[in-house]
């Protein structure tokens, strides 16, 4: 038995390790508390947090060291499926759902809860179409399958770009996000702060590859999960009575609906597919459906959420750890909308109508330069105090009213903590948790890159002859070097560049799924359908996509036949909305053109060899081999 | 464990599989899409302050996620154990 990271000692305590594990950090936080009992900074109590937890990781990364390639890139497919499940939670939840997605809900009511629906579904469609078949299918990276399944270079080769478009936009942004929260809590210039945060990433992955993501992202799980809840619990004991934050914010919404009307707040907070008037619109409504169907087949298509299924011991075991990575995922997910509540209340009840100088504390704290995420913008010279209220006129009647407030998306969850009237311990234990979702999205991701290069582009393409030792230097090498580009990119395009997510999953769902669902429920689509799905799919998303957002008058001029189009004023250019459908939703246009063309050509081709049709039949089938067939070699 | 289907026991495994999937993605439509546009009108009922529309996006449909990923997760099972191809 070896007590090693991975050893079977170690694959046969994981309840008990892990247990020791969270007692360990809850002994540390409290450790944390009574130092900021006695005194110490919240500085210091800052730095203790970012560097202990990824002190940790590191630890764990180091112990997870491997030199066998079926560890370096599936864990030796040894996770068990609830485990996985943890571990696919921190992969999947990312700085925009830690810290981003409650203060969406705060501002989008109902609106918002697109991203609670469209995070969540697609892993119904992963558990049904995808996951026990790629399992079976036993490869390591997604392009893989498309190489396989579809003859060769040619698919895999588009796979892998599609794979790079989605996964990179992405792990710039939790890169951003890492240098976000590591720049606000270490009071760090923000371009350095983003380096910091890659050692913080780098120090997971780079020895063990897969092995080492695997068993740091449970422990940030862990971390990041304890982090989220606890302010809501509080938050809800203190405005209800009773610590079940998910089931008392149905008062909070009945509140907050009946302070809307004496504040006169036209939008409702709970009114579904209402414009800024109150009315009901339904542009307003196809946005709400046409984001969910883009974020759940997008999440469907995201490789490094399909790569922790690779993982498991078993096709039995990734059906499970599907449902368990729902599982652990719904938990902050349900949670979410009750900080928004909670926060809105907090706002609406205890704020609006309060003198300037009555305000409570957590407003200055929050509001000052450096941070300012909260503004109290009543006086004419608000703005020297709070940065946030540049351009808002207030009155100057000493008392804030309600269009005198100025809030940040991230400050919902950041201020939360002493809006409940927690200490600093508490601050800074949310400020670890979204620093732990940051950076294990950003390990998986940064994984999912560097493993497409070095195992599709290089062992498959390439060099088919390299060695176990020259593929594992060269999938580190690759790693630093695409971690180093995430880092600079973060580092000079700043905050920015966050939109680009919504549109990974876009680029995702328009490339990938089709290829993916046929691939295995079709079977005789052939070899040209395959790549006529990827390709089709993924040209008309990014056409749409670099069309409507910096050519779009164009796109109004020339494309007015497809119906109506506006012109919205967004980030600094003149954005196209065709049909009045926001572009992040661009996959609607996307994944029927992938289906539609893989179906014509499917239709139409040479249809699959009756070899090809053997191999779809054996990863149909949990047991037995998969049939060998070019490609789809043993490694 | 790991016996060779024959072609008329494959087929009909995989239609079971099939209905399986068919069932569940009809299950997924509905919770996804066809409820949430009658969330105007859900919104209406109130179940602990919760205006039920917003209930069913915020909650409900997600625990029906949950449930249909473990659902499916048992349900195959069975079906793999019916034709004796689990591979556990």
């Amino acid at each position: 038995m070896s007590y090693a990271v991975g050893g079977s000692g170690f694959l046969n305590n994981l309840g008990r390790i892990y247990a020791i594990y969270t007692g360990t950090f809850a002994a540390f936080v409290v450790l944390i508390g009574i130092l900021e009992w006695m005194g110490v900074p919240s500085k210091i109590l800052g730095y203790l947090y970012i560097f202990l937890t990824i002190g940790v990781y590191a630890l764990i990364g180091v112990l997870s060291r491997t030199a066998e390639v079926s560890e370096y890139y599936v864990a030796g497919r040894a996770v068990p499926a609830f485990y996985n499940g943890m571990a696919t939670g921190a992969d999947w939840m990312s700085a925009a759902s830690f810290i981003g997605m409650a203060g969406s809900l705060y501002f989008g009511g109902y609106g918002g809860l697109a991203f609670v629906l469209g995070w969540t579904g697609g892993y119904v469609l992963v558990s049904i179409l995808m996951a026990p078949y790629l399992r079976k299918f036993g490869q390591f990276t997604v392009p893989d399958f498309f190489g396989a399944r579809y003859g060769g270079n040619v698919a895999r080769s588009l796979a892998v770009i599609v794979l790079i478009m989605a996964s990179f936009t992405y792990v710039v942004a939790q890169i951003v996000g890492v240098g976000v929260i590591t720049a606000r809590f270490l009071d760090m210039d923000y371009k350095l702060a983003c380096f910091v945060g890659l050692i913080g990433i780098l120090v997971c992955s780079l020895l063990g590859g897969m092995k080492a993501v695997t068993w740091t992202q449970v422990a940030q799980y862990i971390i990041l999960i304890i982090a989220y809840l606890i302010p809501a619990i509080v938050m809800s004991f203190k405005l209800t009575g009773v610590p079940i934050p998910q089931l008392m914010y149905g008062f909070a919404l009945e509140k907050i609906e009946a302070l809307e009307k004496t504040l006169s707040v036209a939008q409702g907070h709970s009114a579904p597919f209402v414009d800024a008037r109150g009315n009901y619109s339904a542009t307003a409504m196809w946005n709400y459906f046409a984001l969910i169907l883009c974020l759940m087949v997008g999440t469907a298509s995201l490789p490094h959420i399909l790569m922790r299924y690779f993982t498991t011991p078993s096709v039995r075991q990734a059906r499970d750890s599907v449902a368990w990575s729902l599982f652990f995922i719904f938990l902050l997910y349900f949670t979410a909308p009750a900080y928004a509540a909670f926060a809105k209340l907090e706002v609406y009840q205890n704020l609006i109508g309060t003198p300037i100088d009555k305000l409570p504390g957590w407003v200055a704290t929050w509001g000052r330069p450096g941070l300012a995420l909260v503004g109290a913008c009543d006086a004419a010279n608000a703005a020297q105090i709070f940065p946030i209220c540049t351009g808002v006129r207030g009155n100057g009647d000493g008392i804030l009213q309600l269009n005198e407030f100025r809030i940040h998306t991230d400050a919902i969850v950041l201020a939360t903590p002493e809006i409940a009237g927690l200490p600093y311990v508490i601050t800074g234990l949310v400020a670890a948790g979204g620093l732990a979702a940051a950076l294990s999205t950003a390990d998986g991701l940064l994984l999912a890159i560097a493993n497409a290069l070095s195992h599709d582009v290089y062992y498959k393409m390439i060099d088919p002859t390299a060695d176990t030792k020259r593929r594992l230097i060269l999938s580190r090498v690759l790693l630093l070097v695409v971690a180093v580009i995430a880092a600079w990119t973060a580092g000079v395009l700043g905050a920015d560049i966050l939109f680009l997510v919504s549109w990974a999953f876009s680029i995702a769902a328009s490339g990938l799924f089709a290829g993916l669902v046929l691939g295995i429920w079709w079977k005789r689509c052939g070899n040209a359908s395959g790549v006529a799905g990827v390709a089709v799919g993924f040209a008309v998303c990014m056409f749409f996509l670099v069309a409507t957002e910096f050519y779009g008058p164009w796109v109004k001029n020339t494309l007015s036949w497809m119906g109506d189009i506006q012109i919205v004023k967004i980030r600094g250019r003149d954005v196209a909305y065709i049909w009045g459908i926001n572009n992040i939703s661009v996959g609607i246009f996307g994944i029927p053109a992938a289906f539609l063309a893989q179906w014509i050509v499917g239709r139409f081709s040479e249809p699959a060899s009756q070899d090809m049709q053997d191999f779809i039949d054996s990863i149909r089938v949990p047991a037995g081999e998969v049939k060998n067939i070019e490609g789809a070699a043993a490694h | 464990m790991a016996t060779k289907l024959t072609k008329d026991q494959m087929a009909s495994y995989w239609g079971k599989t099939s209905r399986l999937m068919w069932t569940i993605l009809a299950l997924w439509f509905f919770f996804s899409f066809v409820i949430h546009f009658f969330a105007p009108t859900l919104n209406g009922i109130r179940i602990f302050g919760f205006p039920l529309g917003f209930y069913m996006a915020a909650q409900g449909s997600l625990i029906a996620f949950l449930l249909m990923c473990f659902y499916n997760a048992k349900a195959q099972n069975a079906i793999d154990e019916e034709f004796g191809v689990s591979d556990e």
